[in-house]
């Protein structure tokens, strides 16, 4: 039999800054896997799932150990049309998942700001949409999970049958098990387009003073902030709001991904400059559209989909992630504490966004959503004055009592992490001792 | 003809090419009967086809190289289907060269799969399509560039595709002069990702992967001409490459 893991170096994470070698095996059946976690295992290797590798850091990737890539576990299991509930392997993504279930007037409960990732992916970092205030993140709508574990075997865990194990593993970075199969509830909708709302924001309290109107009225929100404004203009953007249209045709999105960008961006197109420009620009032609339009979902919930591997805009050296979430007590003044930083930075980023979460309790015992806002920025890796930016940027919601987005980052601290996320020894007690990640070393070491 | 789903049998259906062809045409709204060996993958197969937006999906387990029933089997899915137009044939095995050089059991596994019992189907196939679906039917193959020229590394699996083309090819011929008729397609592939290649090493401008080919299906369906390179690139590439001297080509280590 030829060997199921192959090396394979390079950089696998949306930011591409980590790089490292991996034993890498891509299993086509979920029948498959149990005798890989042996495998990597016999030969004294830690294992990670990975799915299609839209997290920006390091929580997906396991230098030195076993990566299984789960997309070839891609098969739908059944969709029942009439209880809107769908269960299929954990490989199968959203892009397909929406292209099957909108022709039948579905929907899944909540998207991420991109259709390529997995059910897994999606699952192990409880990922949340414009609609969280509406209807929470997606762990919520997850009714069980089949997880494969080396000490354990095959495990179907609901919130009834598993309550620790469950709650463990909606947010869990992959560590409690590679989930096979997941359930999920879906939700309908009327058509495939949203009406959507523009308006301008003139600043930090513009936002934070119609933030809470605009989501009772509506079930997507999400701003859009130019974060090379300063002084009067601090927090300037623009606020986008939305609602399934109640007719229209149910027609999902292309199959075909736009065009991929080719090369890399040489590192100086990225400067004060053109940042300025780009957000400038972009300002402008979102107010220019007409303040209340019916546009398709994948131009609402998806736009950046429409340029593949627009990560390598950001150059040869990556980039980096920055997304916190802080309670609406301390938010305002740290939200504006943190475009005032970045902004003398003029490190800022092409799309940076700010939004409000509901008032769902946490799903998982690690999901990031919480009641409050949250903030996320992409910033171009210049080593260390984009590290000591951040770094101001963690005090400050260190201060605030906020914490940061896990499949965002490459670099928070231990105690970041464990001041965000205090139960995490929960997550370390129900862990599957062979599954580990870099991110997870990182921040459980003392 | 977009007014009216395509009813379609896929022979070696487990294949990779076969899956993400068969999602394609789900997608489309399609009834499939998916013929292959292990029965449990075939109905995890069906199942997703199902929520991919097929309308009927039925499942056949058997191993190929048996044709002594052929005719049975394709009136059976054509029932099945309610009327078949389309069949799919992908499967085939590349073997061992060096096996087949020094083992009769070897070649004539590799020459069984690949041509003996895959004509079998053809001509059986061909039989159905002249008398029931006429100018609707398609018969498609995925035959391979290996059959183009003979080369020391896969001769014996060169040959069976040989075999396979050229009988697709004198089908085709048949058809072309006749009212009425099907169409056969042959598909020459070139290098395709699929578990079939695991061991060989990948990547490069060559390699298609399993959807590339499953749009190419798609389109041989509607409308492609009776030999189809797919990628179209490998057309030119084995022009050349059946243009080239013996005494030079003899050097060439491929
Ligand atoms: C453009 C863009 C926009 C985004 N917008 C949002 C957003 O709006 N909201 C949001 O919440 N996130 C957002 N994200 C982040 C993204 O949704 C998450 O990182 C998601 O988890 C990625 O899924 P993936 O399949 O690529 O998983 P990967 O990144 O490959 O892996 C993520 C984690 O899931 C684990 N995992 C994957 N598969 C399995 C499995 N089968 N079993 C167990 N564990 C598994 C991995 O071990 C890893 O810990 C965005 C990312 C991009 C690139």
């Amino acid at each position: 039999m030829t060997d199921p893991f192959r090396t394979e170096t390079g950089h696998k994470s949306w930011g591409r800054v980590v790089e490292g070698e991996h034993q890498v095996a891509r299993p086509r059946r979920t029948g498959a896997v149990r005798d890989l976690l042996h495998q990597a295992g016999d030969r004294g290797l830690t294992a990670l799932a990975y799915g299609l590798g839209r997290s920006y850091g390091d929580s997906n990737l396991n230098p030195g150990g076993a990566l299984i890539e789960t997309r070839g576990l891609d098969r739908f299991i059944a969709l029942d049309v009439e209880a809107r509930v769908l269960r299929a392997e954990a490989g199968v993504s959203f892009d397909d998942i929406l292209r099957a279930i909108v022709p039948h007037g579905l929907f899944l409960p909540t998207v991420p700001g991109t259709r390529y990732v997995t059910l897994g992916g999606a699952i192990a970092n409880d990922v949340h949409g414009k609609n969280h205030h509406s209807a929470g993140s997606f762990g919520r709508h997850v009714r069980s999970i089949r997880l494969e574990r080396s000490d354990r075997g095959i495990q179907d865990v609901t919130r009834e049958t598993d309550p620790e194990l469950f709650a463990a593993t909606i947010g869990g970075l992959g560590l409690t098990g590679i989930i096979l199969e997941a359930e999920i509830d879906l939700v309908p909708i009327a058509s495939a387009f949203i009406d959507q709302r523009t308006e301008a924001l003139t600043g930090v309290d513009h936002f934070f003073d119609i933030a809470e109107t605009r989501a009772q009225e509506h079930e997507h929100t999400v701003a859009w902030i130019d974060c090379t404004a300063s002084g009067d203009r601090l927090g300037q953007g623009v606020l986008s709001c939305g609602d399934w249209a109640d007719e229209g045709a149910l027609t999902p999105h292309p199959a075909k991904a736009g065009p991929a960008l080719p090369v890399d961006l040489p590192g100086f197109a990225l400067n004060p400059l053109t940042l300025k420009t780009f957000n400038l620009a972009y300002r402008k032609r979102q107010l220019m559209k007409p303040a209340r339009a019916r546009i398709h979902y994948s131009g609402f919930f998806h736009p950046l989909d429409s340029v593949r591997d627009w990560n390598r805009l950001y150059g040869a050296r990556g980039f980096y992630q920055y997304q916190s979430v802080i309670g609406f007590e301390t938010a305002r003044e740290a939200t504006r504490a943190m475009l005032t930083r970045i902004a003398a930075s003029g490190l800022g980023s092409f799309l940076a966004v700010l939004k409000t979460f509901g008032e769902y309790a946490p799903e998982g015992v690690l999901s990031f959503p919480k009641q409050g806002a949250t903030l996320a920025l992409d910033f171009a890796n210049t080593g260390e004055h984009t590290l000591s930016l951040m770094a101001d940027l963690d005090r400050i919601v260190a201060e605030a009592g906020g914490r940061l987005y896990p499949a965002k980052d490459g670099r928070m601290s231990a105690g970041m992490f464990k001041a965000g996320y205090p139960d995490w020894t929960r997550v370390e007690a129900m862990r599957d001792p062979l599954l580990s990640s870099q991110f997870w070393r990182r921040v459980t070491d003392d | 003809m977009t007014d009216q789903n395509r009813k379609i049998l896929v022979l070696g259906a487990l294949s990779a090419m076969a899956r993400e062809s068969a999602r394609v045409q789900a997608g489309k709204g399609a009834s499939l009967y998916l013929v292959g060996r292990d029965g449990e993958a075939l109905r995890a197969e069906a199942d997703d086809l199902r929520v991919r937006g097929a309308g009927t999906v039925d499942t056949l387990a058997m191993d190929l190289t048996d044709t002594i029933q052929t005719d049975t089997i394709l009136a059976n899915a054509s029932a099945a289907l309610g009327g078949l137009d389309t069949i799919l044939l992908f499967y085939g095995v590349l073997g061992d060269q060096a096996g087949a050089e020094t083992d009769p059991g070897e070649a004539a596994r590799i020459m069984d799969v690949t041509y003996t019992s895959a004509a079998q189907w053809v001509l059986a196939g061909a039989r159905h399509l002249e008398a029931g679906a006429k100018s609707r039917g398609v018969l498609m193959t995925a035959s391979s560039v290996a059959g183009d020229r003979g080369r020391r590394s896969n001769f014996v699996y060169g040959s069976a595709k040989a075999g396979l083309s050229v009988l697709m090819q004198g089908l085709a011929h048949k058809w072309g002069g006749l009212d009425d008729a099907p169409r056969a397609v042959n598909l020459k592939l070139g290098f395709v990702d699929t578990p079939m290649t695991s061991d060989v090493e990948k990547g490069g401008p060559l390699w298609a992967s399993p959807e590339d080919i499953a749009a190419i299906v798609d389109r041989a369906i509607e409308k492609s001409g009776p030999t189809v390179y797919a990628p179209w690139f490998w057309r030119f590439i084995m022009l050349a490459v059946r243009a080239t001297p013996h005494f030079i080509f003899k050097r060439v280590n491929l």
